[in-house]
């Protein structure tokens, strides 16, 4: 289980986060929405340690992010990028099998390679796209193998920053359900932050929604449409008009 | 008023850049630790001597070659005022070994690779690939700066020997064809003349100038900031400071090897 209490974080005089308190119980698939610009990256990667928060608490089963043994932790994590942030000079295999090669677990190449492409048949990409280079994939092609890299070493909590971002419908489509189903079958405890509210739809059993630093409103899935919450009405409906300033 | 409002702009800067020193001496710290604790990336390593080492061997030996051959063309020119023609075998070596061959050397492969580098690991900062290598346990400084700065600090001194060689050479060609020396007496020359110092001190600088461009161009590149202009800022910032140092570095060289 994943609790954050009161996490604050700025940048010079801007603050990001103003007191966050979020609870993301294990198993389960929390879904954190809001605009853009309302902190949802910096809080996944508070939680990740890639930035480091000003106060508050973050911790996992108990245990202070910021004192557990960095290697151990990481190695419970997997992420999807926004962007893919896949390495250039790398081809989609290694890529993939990055993890598989390297620290205490490490694997032969030669298993590490069919590992990979198990994982890419996974996330329905054949193996003659294994020896190629990222930039020759699509969007679309590069946010699988992207998933193909997070679920690679079978990680407890997998993390999705904006998994559908930049894809047609049909292609988001694919990977919502992609989502879905891995985070099932793996028994993963998952965080997806997006503002597209088809994915929130397909993949979340708990949402939250993340405005003006603080978490605004959180609850189950099913509660989302039939939620009182003027601010989460207006952003599910995708208003111009509400309490949420359209300038931002 | 006027005096306070002078220091405030004066201090500013002032503070600014011992931060700036403080910076990239903790980040030199860190790399200089992670070279000696392991993993190892020993592929990562080979890779950038190829990319360092090897694919800058022929800017490095055009630019030798012809700076050898003006050399002579030079001190010919300037020795015919005191009848002193035959020192150019001589003073073209030791120019070459002790000064040029390191200095220009090292000013080419900075323009070659710290911009190289720091384009690329800004690339990667800006599309999250550091940070993704962070979460795959992977720490970004021992994965991406040591082999590059290892590599640098390793390739450039032998870039610097081939480069003098060939910069030596540049000048007897010049001193056969232009200057009508007698080829033989022209390499007996060079040889009576050169000391081993002379090359040592000259590789030694090419260590430092390679350690010096390949820290400035991951230092750069992984404090880049957002988006193209980000990138490009880094790089530019890389060029100038890995330039600045190593002329700065050379003359701090030069007078703890020759002075004392």
């Amino acid at each position: 289980m994943i609790e954050l209490s009161g996490v604050t974080k700025a940048f010079g005089p801007k603050k990001v986060l103003a007191g966050v308190d979020l609870t993301i119980p294990s198993g389960k698939s929390m879904v954190i929405i809001g605009g853009s610009g309302t902190g949802k990256s910096v809080l996944l990667k508070c939680i990740l340690g890639l930035i480091v928060h000003d106060a508050g608490f973050i911790t996992l089963d108990g245990q202070d992010v910021r004192r557990a043994e960095r290697d151990a932790f990481l190695a419970r994590f997997g992420m999807l990028f926004q962007g893919g942030a896949l390495f250039d000079s790398l081809r989609v295999w290694e890529n993939v099998a990055f993890r598989l090669m390297r620290g205490a677990s490490r694997h032969p190449k030669a298993q590490a390679r069919e590992m990979a492409i198990e994982k890419l048949r996974r996330v329905g990409l054949t193996p003659d796209v294994a020896d190629l280079y990222p930039a020759e994939l699509s969007g679309g092609m590069q946010k699988r193998v992207g998933l193909a890299r997070a679920i690679a070493a079978e990680p407890e909590i997998i993390f999705f920053d904006e998994p559908t971002t930049g894809l047609d419908p049909i292609m988001a489509g694919v990977i919502n359900d992609l989502i879905r189903e891995i985070v099932v079958e793996m028994g993963a405890t998952a965080m997806t932050i997006t503002h597209d509210m088809s994915s929130v739809r397909a993949i979340a059993d708990r949402v939250a929604m993340l405005h003006d630093g603080r978490i605004q409103w959180t609850g189950p899935i099913e509660e989302l449409d039939t939620c009182s919450d003027p601010y989460v009405q207006q952003f599910i409906h995708g208003r111009a008009h509400g309490p949420i300033s359209a300038i931002r | 008023m006027t005096l306070t409002r002078g220091l405030r702009a004066l201090g500013r800067p002032v503070l600014a850049s011992l931060a700036a020193i403080g910076r990239v001496t903790l980040f030199a710290t860190l790399i200089i630790g992670h070279i000696l604790r392991p993993p190892f990336y020993a592929r990562e390593f080979g890779v950038q001597l190829l990319h360092i080492g090897w694919f800058s061997l022929p800017v490095v030996g055009l630019t030798a070659l012809f700076t050898g051959g003006a050399l002579a063309l030079q001190i010919y020119s300037g020795g015919a005022r005191f009848n002193a023609e035959a020192v150019v075998p001589s003073i073209v070596a030791i120019g070459m070994v002790r000064e040029l061959g390191p200095v220009l050397g090292g000013l080419m492969v900075a323009a070659r690779v710290a911009s190289s580098i720091a384009a690329e690991l800004g690339t990667m900062k800006v599309t999250e690939q550091i940070d993704a290598l962070t979460t795959l346990s992977t720490n970004p400084i021992k994965y991406l700066a040591v082999p590059r700065v290892l590599a640098a600090t390793l390739a450039v001194p032998v870039l610097v020997g081939v480069g003098d060689a060939i910069g030596i050479m540049g000048g007897w060609l010049v001193g056969i064809t232009r200057l009508d020396f007698n080829s033989a007496t022209y390499l007996k020359n060079t040889i009576d003349f050169l000391e081993g110092w002379d090359v040592g001190s000259g590789l030694v600088k090419g260590a430092a100038f390679g350690f010096i461009v390949a820290l400035m161009g991951c230092y750069h590149g992984m404090t880049s900031g957002r988006g193209a202009q980000g990138v490009g800022k880094a790089t530019k910032s890389a060029v100038v400071a890995a330039s600045v140092l190593i002329l700065a570095s050379n003359y701090i060289l030069t007078e703890v090897f020759f002075t004392s």
